[in-house]
């Protein structure tokens, strides 16, 4: 099955060198392919399933419990400021 | 060519609970220092697990009944997977084939008509963290704040069947209204508990198909602007249309200072979300008991207390839709209804909607925030009918009493307006009518319009604290005699 590898790399905000675009392509053919063989099995059957815990309607009251603390938040991000996660400008320039 | 408007409007409701949709993180993160409410949950942080929050699902469902929906006995929430910064898992739960609610509507009055739009769903799904857009060592940077990550949502979309501003508006405030009622959310939509994102776009009038394009519009933070930014649109597509070419599918904001929408190109995202079922939350199976129970708990809503008020009270529509505006409001005309002894519905709604309701819209606050209590009002009523103090005092009294809270006789005391008595009114009277004898004269002579002036006179000498109709009528006596 052919598959669109530049698709896929932006939607998984991947950057794919051309030679590792070569690779995954194949490997996922090879993947999509397995899953044929899957679709070949009678699931008539079988009941369509979205979750395998076999639990059902897990809640929990609605209490507020402490957080973390600011810097605790923080602690791992590359880059902070005024106790803000810091990241580059996410609008582009106006036209 | 004339053209049509489209729209649609996505409308998200963020629920007041006291803890987050998936984590015990406080919900109430208005005004906190930033980051200071979170937790591996909404922080998205690898192995946390999502527990789903109890209240929250009810007032999704509950929202959903007040709707006329299909409450669907199974549902299940799902991931949306996008990358965003102010989405910290690079997915938002969201629920996609079964929300918990569908195929609703909600009925309004626009102008005098009555309109049904019909609701495509009402989800649940949780908020994204905040962004903030600021310069740092001379470069652009986007901050943020998670603390709103994980509040629940609940986004209601309706079907593109709006062809005005105003019924846009209608429906908005229509969905703000019931919301409130239920109790679920204070929609605020300046602090952002409501953010309603219209999708317009025209087609030649007398068509019927979808246009081929449409322009979302966001971060719009009044009913107003609401308004504004769809006639801008509208106003913008046409000239456009016109030109022979097609707007561009794109996301715009409002500008409230230059009165115009604005590109919003943030940078490019695919819109390919690839909605799986959320492996970490098991799915909710409901029973019609639980759903009717649900609904046996919902307090009154707005359509049915208008029309029990209309039915109760004998007033018009009109009145009681205005009662009824707010779920407050409406509970202190009927506690004034019932704590002043003479009942009299219409004038107390007269009170209510000439009085109250007119500062309440004057000063933008709500009922809640008055230290006002519907005693004080039944209790200057029933000082004006036994004649302690003037209508026209009262009326001063009663603004008072909303801006500073104090009872009626309080207010009366302090700035001394009780009405004089009738003995004391008699004697103004008689003073007057000698003061101006050439006056009383004419009158008696036939000239009628110069009773006005004695009675002018006669407020004059008294400050205004004499009953116009008591006055009217010692002055018709003494002036026979």
């Amino acid at each position: 099955m052919k598959i669109d590898i530049a698709h896929v790399a932006k939607l998984a905000n991947l950057k794919l060198t051309p030679k590792e675009e070569k690779d995954f392509e194949k490997q996922l053919s090879a993947i999509l392919d397995y899953f044929k063989d899957l679709q070949k099995l009678n699931t008539e059957k079988v009941e369509p399933i979205s979750n395998i815990t076999g639990l059902q309607n897990v809640s929990r009251e609605d209490e507020p419990k402490p957080s973390l603390s600011q810097e605790d938040a923080l602690k791992n991000a590359p880059k902070i400021h005024n106790g803000f996660f810091e990241v580059d400008a996410i609008f582009q320039e106006n036209e | 060519m004339k053209y049509e408007p489209v729209i649609g409007l996505e409308i998200h409701i963020e629920l007041n609970t006291k803890s987050k949709m998936f984590c015990s993180c406080s919900a109430e993160y208005f005004g906190a220092d930033p980051n200071t409410h979170t937790c591996p949950v909404c922080l998205g942080l690898p192995g946390a697990l999502p527990v789903a929050n109890k209240v929250a699902i009810a007032s999704a469902q509950k929202l959903g009944i007040a709707l006329h929906c299909e409450n669907l006995l199974s549902s299940k929430f799902d991931r949306k997977n996008y990358f965003y910064p102010d989405l910290a898992k690079g997915y938002q739960i969201s629920q996609y084939q079964e929300p918990f609610s569908l195929k609703g509507y909600i009925e309004f009055d626009v102008n005098g008509e009555t309109v049904k739009i019909d609701v495509t769903r009402a989800h649940m799904e949780e908020d994204t963290g905040k962004l903030a857009h600021a310069e740092v060592e001379n470069k652009k940077v986007s901050l943020i704040d998670f603390n709103r990550s994980g509040v629940p949502l609940v986004e209601i979309v309706s079907e593109p069947q709006i062809h005005s501003s105003d019924v846009a508006k209608g429906y908005a405030q229509k969905l703000q209204q019931i919301a409130r009622y239920l109790g679920i959310s204070d929609c605020d939509m300046e602090k952002g508990s409501m953010r309603i994102e219209p999708n317009v776009s025209l087609r030649p009038a007398g068509s019927n198909d979808l246009p081929q394009y449409k322009v979302e519009l966001k971060n719009i933070n009044s009913f107003r602007f609401v308004q504004k930014a769809i006639e801008y649109e509208i106003t913008r597509q046409t000239e456009i249309l016109e030109k022979g070419e097609t707007p561009a599918l794109e996301t715009r904001g409002w500008d409230e200072i230059k009165n115009k929408t604005f590109s919003q190109r943030a940078k490019e995202m695919a819109h390919d979300y690839r909605y799986f079922p959320e492996p970490d939350l098991p799915p909710y199976l409901f029973t019609k008991e639980y759903v009717a129970e649900l609904k046996a708990n919902m307090p009154e809503l707005p359509d049915e207390k208008r029309a029990r008020f209309i039915r109760d009270y004998q007033l018009s529509t009109y009145d009681c839709a205005l009662l009824t505006t707010d779920i407050d409001l409406a509970a202190f005309f009927e506690d004034t209804v019932k704590a002043y002894p003479k009942g009299e519905p219409k004038r107390i709604a007269n009170w209510i909607i000439g009085e109250l309701l007119r500062r309440l819209n004057e000063s933008q606050t709500p009922l809640s925030s008055l230290n006002l209590v519907p005693a004080s009002l039944a209790e200057l009523l029933l000082l004006t009918d036994e004649g302690k103090i003037t209508t026209a005092s009262a009326k001063e009294i009663f603004e008072k009493m909303i801006t500073s809270g104090k009872n009626a006789q309080e207010l009366i005391k302090e700035f001394g307006v009780e009405a004089i008595t009738t003995d004391k009114l008699e004697e103004v009277v008689e003073m007057v009518i000698k003061q101006n004898d050439k006056v009383v004269a004419e009158y008696k002579a036939g000239k009628e319009q110069v009773f006005g002036y004695l009675i002018g006179q006669i407020q004059r000498q008294t400050q205004g604290k004499a009953d116009p109709k008591t006055a009217a009528d010692l002055l018709v006596k003494k002036i026979k005699k």
